[in-house]
């Protein structure tokens, strides 16, 4: 039981150290970014039509003029309260600008998250257990060249195809063009995150196909598999009892892990098909210097990516007997 | 001593691995060369060799479970007839068995009981299992419990108890006692004695001749992929009634026989000499000792030497 408060005890400490020191490194980059919240958000013709005293509430809205410690302390004392503040550029409170946002992007980035995994270990299965065979060298040739394409390309080469060529999916954003909100079904919802989640998807696998096959190699060369074949055991026997057993471990660290990626991948992907979703936000709060957004996205994703990795751990020391059983015997 | 059937006889085995050199030249590397045992039913034999000779290479290849660009040569016969791939398939892990060196060769994550059942459930298997372990005096917990949770004394008991799930004839020891001490060695030993007293031909692979002298019945000295004399353990108790110049050299390196050594190292495979592998070593080397060596029998022992008397 004790173990166990320490545990918690030195997690929460490290969530928290984490938490402030992304957000200081968020504004700091915020700080120093050269865009001119005026100019980007007013624009420069409407501000040289406006008065001196126009300009002035405007620049005392955006911070501007404000020393930026002042800002950063006013916010975060907000921030601990529980308060993240009001967007700048939606005029709503961030809690409820992230609430939408997220729930949209949870959609996609779940999916991706769910079937890169799986997809991603079966094939890496598959491949480890078929090293060197056509098979292996099929499988293994799709995730080093996915591995190496970069996300937006893979995007906009879908979007050429599906949506612009062969006209089966949406171009882009999460409900059809001119409809009213409240005649906007679950299917067209479906329709318009297959693209993107199909995307994210395929550059997820890859990473875990890799990471799962170099792990099953290892295992089938293993001494334990050698002697399980001098038993007398079938491969397939082998597989069960023992490949499978010790490939699912990391392959359990590497999809909690893999949190991150999905989190980062979703930036780019939103905005290529211009689906509205919180990586989506992210791009429009840095480039509008909405600082108050900014941060809280920033925020939920680093106890999102955080969130996983301590999953990971403690999944880790429920499934493992060696940390399970060994932990209580010493 | 009665004559006793014989369950496996290798004869001229070789084991030679497919390699790429430079660029995509492909050349053979000769691991084993020319290596003939005889074992019996109810015999213990002891293959002794230095680290590197090849000696593992042995076991795996009369499970049939070498790598894939590994070739075998050489005659197999196992209770008279042939030893192939399929036969060893059918019998590996049943009459043919292998007790590794040390639990580093059980599955870490799976329990001890339905690791030794090849998971199987039925009642016939968990019922020998408690049979085995009663008879070890293993007790019904250690069944649950993972590899690594297993005591320094259970280790050896419950390999021993992998090899006893089936019906073994013939016992394959791969150096099954590294860095244990003597009292341990010898409650191990007896283990594998008591396999070969109750019929089976067990096969002790080693590079401790010391052991070997112990426990075996008859001891094999391997000399860099080679088999060099085939002698009764008995000849081992003075050195004129040896018969090769490596096994003499052996016994003289024992601590009770004078600690000494001779000059040179076991050559590494793809620097073998012409003929006798220990000829660079051998002050008795000669010029024919450069053509091929065959075995002889010699006192009722097997030699590779064109000196040996």
């Amino acid at each position: 039981m004790k173990d166990h408060l320490l545990f918690i005890g030195k997690n929460i400490l490290r969530m928290i150290l984490l938490l402030a020191a992304v957000s200081i490194a968020a504004f700091a980059l915020m700080t120093i970014s050269p865009i001119d919240p005026l100019q980007a958000n007013v624009g420069q013709a409407a501000l040289g039509s406006m008065s001196q005293e126009q300009i002035a509430k405007l620049e005392a809205y955006w911070g501007v003029g404000t020393p930026p410690l002042e800002r950063f302390l006013s916010w975060a004392s907000d921030f601990l309260r529980g308060d993240m503040g009001v967007s700048l550029l939606y005029r709503q409170p961030v809690t409820s600008v992230i609430a939408v946002k997220l729930a949209n992007s949870l959609w996609l980035m779940a999916t991706a998250w769910v079937i890169s995994g799986l997809v991603g270990f079966l094939l890496g299965v598959i491949s480890g257990l078929k090293q060197g065979t056509w098979i292996d060298r099929i499988i293994k040739g799709y995730s080093l060249l996915i591995a190496s394409t970069p996300t937006f390309w893979l995007a906009l080469v879908l979007l050429m195809i599906f949506a612009v060529w062969l006209k089966v999916l949406p171009i882009g954003l999460s409900v059809p063009i001119g409809l009213e909100a409240s005649g906007v079904t679950i299917a067209d919802r479906i329709q318009h995150a297959i693209l993107p989640a199909i995307t994210l998807s395929i550059t997820g696998i890859s990473n875990i196909t890799l990471h799962t096959r170099e792990k099953m190699i290892e295992i089938m060369e293993s001494d334990y598999v050698l002697f399980a074949k001098a038993r007398g055991e079938s491969t397939w026997s082998i597989v069960k009892h023992h490949g499978f057993r010790n490939v699912i471990l990391p392959a359990l660290t590497l999809q909690f892990a893999s949190i991150s990626e999905i989190f980062g991948g979703s930036v780019l992907v939103e905005q290529i098909f211009s689906y509205p979703g919180l990586g989506q936000a992210a791009v429009t709060a840095g480039l509008g210097s909405d600082v108050p957004l900014l941060l809280g996205i920033t925020m939920i994703s680093a106890v999102f990516v955080f969130g996983g990795n301590l999953i990971a751990n403690i999944l880790y020391g429920v499934i493992d007997p060696r940390i399970r059983r060994g932990g209580k015997r010493s | 001593m009665e004559e006793k059937k014989i369950i496996l006889d290798i004869h001229n085995f070789s084991v030679s691995f497919e390699q790429y050199e430079k660029g995509f030249k492909k050349t053979g590397l000769p691991v084993i060369r020319e290596l003939d045992v005889t074992i019996h039913e109810g015999e213990m034999v002891a293959v002794v060799g230095s680290s590197g000779s090849g000696k593992s290479l042995l076991a795996h290849g009369i499970l049939g479970i070498l790598p894939y660009n590994a070739t075998l040569g050489g005659e197999m016969i196992y209770n008279g007839e042939p030893l192939t791939e399929e036969r060893k398939k059918e019998l590996r892990g049943n009459e043919i068995v292998l007790v590794p060196q040390s639990v580093a060769y059980l599955d870490p994550l799976m329990k001890i009981g339905p690791q030794i059942r090849k998971g199987k459930k039925d009642k016939a298997s968990r019922e020998k299992l408690s049979r085995i372990f009663k008879g070890y005096g293993l007790k019904k917990e250690v069944e649950d419990l993972y590899p690594f949770e297993l005591s320094g004394g259970m280790n050896r008991r419950v390999l021993v108890s992998t090899a006893m799930m089936g019906n073994p004839r013939l016992v394959i020891a791969d150096e099954p006692t590294p860095g244990l001490h003597m009292d341990m060695v010898r409650k191990v030993m007896r283990h594998f004695r008591e396999l070969a007293d109750q019929g089976a031909g067990v096969l002790m692979i080693t590079h401790d001749l010391e052991q070997a002298l112990e426990v075996a019945d008859r001891v094999v000295v391997f000399y860099a992929g080679t088999t060099v004399e085939d002698a009764d353990v008995k000849d081992f108790q003075k050195e004129e009634t040896l018969r090769h110049p490596y096994s003499k050299a052996l016994w003289r390196a024992l601590p009770q026989n004078g600690f000494q050594f001779i000059r040179g190292t076991q050559p590494y495979v793809k620097d073998l000499p012409e003929g006798c592998p220990f000829g660079p070593r051998c002050d008795q080397c000669t010029a024919e000792c450069k053509g091929k060596i065959p075995s002889r029998d010699v006192r009722g022992g097997k030699v590779r030497c064109l000196h040996a008397v």
